[in-house]
């Protein structure tokens, strides 16, 4: 009887979650009356537009973790070597991101960071572009945060410093060639989901005014039909691709420490 | 040594300023924003300026919104992760529902909307199969994907997910002593449930309730992607006010700001002293 129970949950939970991936699928075929074609997936892959914005998008999210990993990596590594007293308060900030919304956080950019502030960095596009970047690595703290924290976790970070500093290494070789290395998985595991966050992110670059792809998809759902679909399916292949390496590395990684 | 101590906070002065400059203070700047008047005076009026029956009502809507949400995630999800943790499934099972639930719980935003307007929306597939195959005409009954029940039923995509991702933990911390003590007293498979294992849940569901109605109550992207302005739930206000195409008050928009830190805030504080409390059954 609970084995029937169960089945049931899982099949009813199954029809949810599947119906809707298929149901786009078979939309974004479509487009052409009468039989099943990828004109639609021709057409959003020909549009300039997809282009651009997906690639503005792509740089955007690598710029993110490049420097989320350059703030997160030797705050986290820090606050357990010397502060470790501080830990619950640095981690109370890296989770504020999950309380505050990310559209009140782009209002206080607004409000901050205009034409007639002190620091007036919406007054130029290269401006404009660094103030979304930031506001990406706030989105992506949380998650950054923790997987790098849980990766420091697993290694012996006071003893793996006190034998570099006696073989004479200066910080900067410590945490880019010793921690860093180290926590290599875990570090990608934050990026890969911070990419996965920033590609169809849409109210921060919506309302900072930039060519991301998150507004494109909204534009383009709101005047076309079968398009949107073709896109949907586009960006649920790219978050997949995005967790299914993160899982790989992770395991690799499990299985590399278990080897050694 | 205090010179040492001196030192050591240095190392804390990137990450400090990069949270003070791009999240601290701009939410400061909002919530201060919310008292202030034109003239830089203290004020209420602000916050009055929320009691209209439009604003009102789109924070009745985004809570009820939420709140259903949430209650169906937590209920959906937790039937999901209690079938396959204590439901004698197949093992196997585990690995692809929790990688799943990973990708789902991450699957909001625009592309959202667009799979569910794809799916039942008024030519999306179930809607044209349900009417080809029973000649049942959701429309016709009343269902419309941009409404209460078509936004709620949208959010549930991300989060059941996530109420399968933070509650497996908690279901994997009922211990197998207690469900064979349960037994052996003679209490059927219900009644473990109601008087041991929902008991030892409780905390942890009720957290889990409150993180995933602030994670509906901030979203924007699905709602805005899925009914343009139709349906007047807070994040789309603020987003129209943010915009300048409605209220023409930026005072507003800062009580209204405001208020969205105040429910969010409040469900994060439950969910953190919940848990806390859930954490002296997980050792």
């Amino acid at each position: 009887m609970r084995r029937f129970w169960s089945w049931a949950a899982l099949i009813i939970g199954g029809l949810y979650f599947f119906l809707p991936l298929i149901g786009t699928l078979e939309f974004s075929l479509r487009m052409r009356r009468g039989e099943y074609s990828l004109d639609a997936y021709r057409s959003v892959l020909n549009d300039p537009r997809f282009q651009e914005t997906l690639s503005y998008s792509v740089i955007m999210a690598l710029a993110t973790i490049v420097v989320g990993v350059l703030i997160v990596v030797p705050t986290a590594y820090w606050v357990r070597l010397r502060l470790p007293r501080m830990r619950p308060y640095i981690e109370f900030i890296t989770l504020l991101p999950l309380v505050i919304p990310a559209i009140v956080v782009v209002f206080g950019y607004i409000r901050l960071f205009n034409t007639s502030s002190v620091l007036p960095m919406t007054g130029t596009a290269m401006g404009t572009n660094i103030l979304l970047m930031f506001g990406y690595v706030v989105l992506a703290l949380p998650y950054m945060y923790r997987a790098v924290d849980t990766g420091l976790s697993t290694i012996d970070v006071r003893s793996l410093t006190e034998a570099a500093q006696s073989l004479g290494s200066g910080w900067v070789t410590i945490l880019g060639r010793l921690i860093l290395p180290n926590v290599f998985g875990a570090v990608m595991s934050g990026a890969f989901l911070s990419f996965a966050i920033v590609i169809g992110e849409f109210t921060m670059a919506s309302l900072l005014n930039r060519p991301a792809f998150g507004p494109y998809m909204q534009i383009l759902g709101a005047n076309r039909a079968y398009e949107p679909a073709a896109l949907a399916v586009i960006a649920f292949a790219i978050t997949w691709a995005c967790m299914g390496v993160m899982s790989l590395i992770s395991r690799l990684a499990r299985v590399g420490r278990m080897g050694k | 040594m205090n010179r040492r101590i001196g030192l050591n906070w240095l190392g804390l002065v990137p990450f400090l300023a990069f949270a003070l400059l791009f999240l601290v203070l701009p939410t400061m700047n909002i919530v201060l924003g919310a008292f202030r008047s034109a003239d830089g005076g203290f004020t209420l009026d602000n916050l009055r300026g929320l009691l209209t029956p439009r604003i009102m009502d789109s924070f009745k809507l985004s809570i009820q919104v939420s709140a259903a949400s949430a209650i169906l995630g937590c209920v959906i999800g937790f039937a999901i992760a209690a079938a396959m943790v204590h439901g004698g499934l197949p093992k196997w099972l585990r690995g692809p529902i929790s990688t799943f639930s990973g990708v789902a719980s991450n699957f909001a935003g625009v592309p959202l909307a667009f799979a569910f307007i794809a799916t039942l929306g008024r030519v999306g597939l179930v809607t044209v199969l349900l009417k080809q195959w029973f000649g049942i005409n959701i429309y016709a009954m009343g269902f419309n994907l941009l409404s209460f029940w078509g936004l709620t039923l949208t959010y549930l995509f991300f989060q059941i997910p996530l109420m399968i991702l933070i509650i497996t933990p908690a279901l994997d911390g009922l211990k197998k002593e207690w469900r064979e003590a349960a037994e052996v007293l003679g209490a059927s498979g219900w009644q473990y449930w109601r008087m041991v294992a929902l008991p030892v849940l409780f905390p942890s569901l009720l957290g889990t309730f409150a993180l995933l109605f602030a994670n509906s109550f901030g979203a924007v992207a699905t709602a805005y992607a899925l009914t343009g302005s139709t349906l007047s739930i807070v994040p789309i206000m603020l987003f129209a006010q943010i915009r300048g195409d409605v209220l023409q008050d930026p005072h507003l928009g800062y009580a209204m700001a405001f208020g969205m830190i105040v429910v969010t805030g409040l469900a994060n504080l439950v969910y953190i002293v919940l848990r806390t409390r859930a954490e002296r059954w997980m050792r």
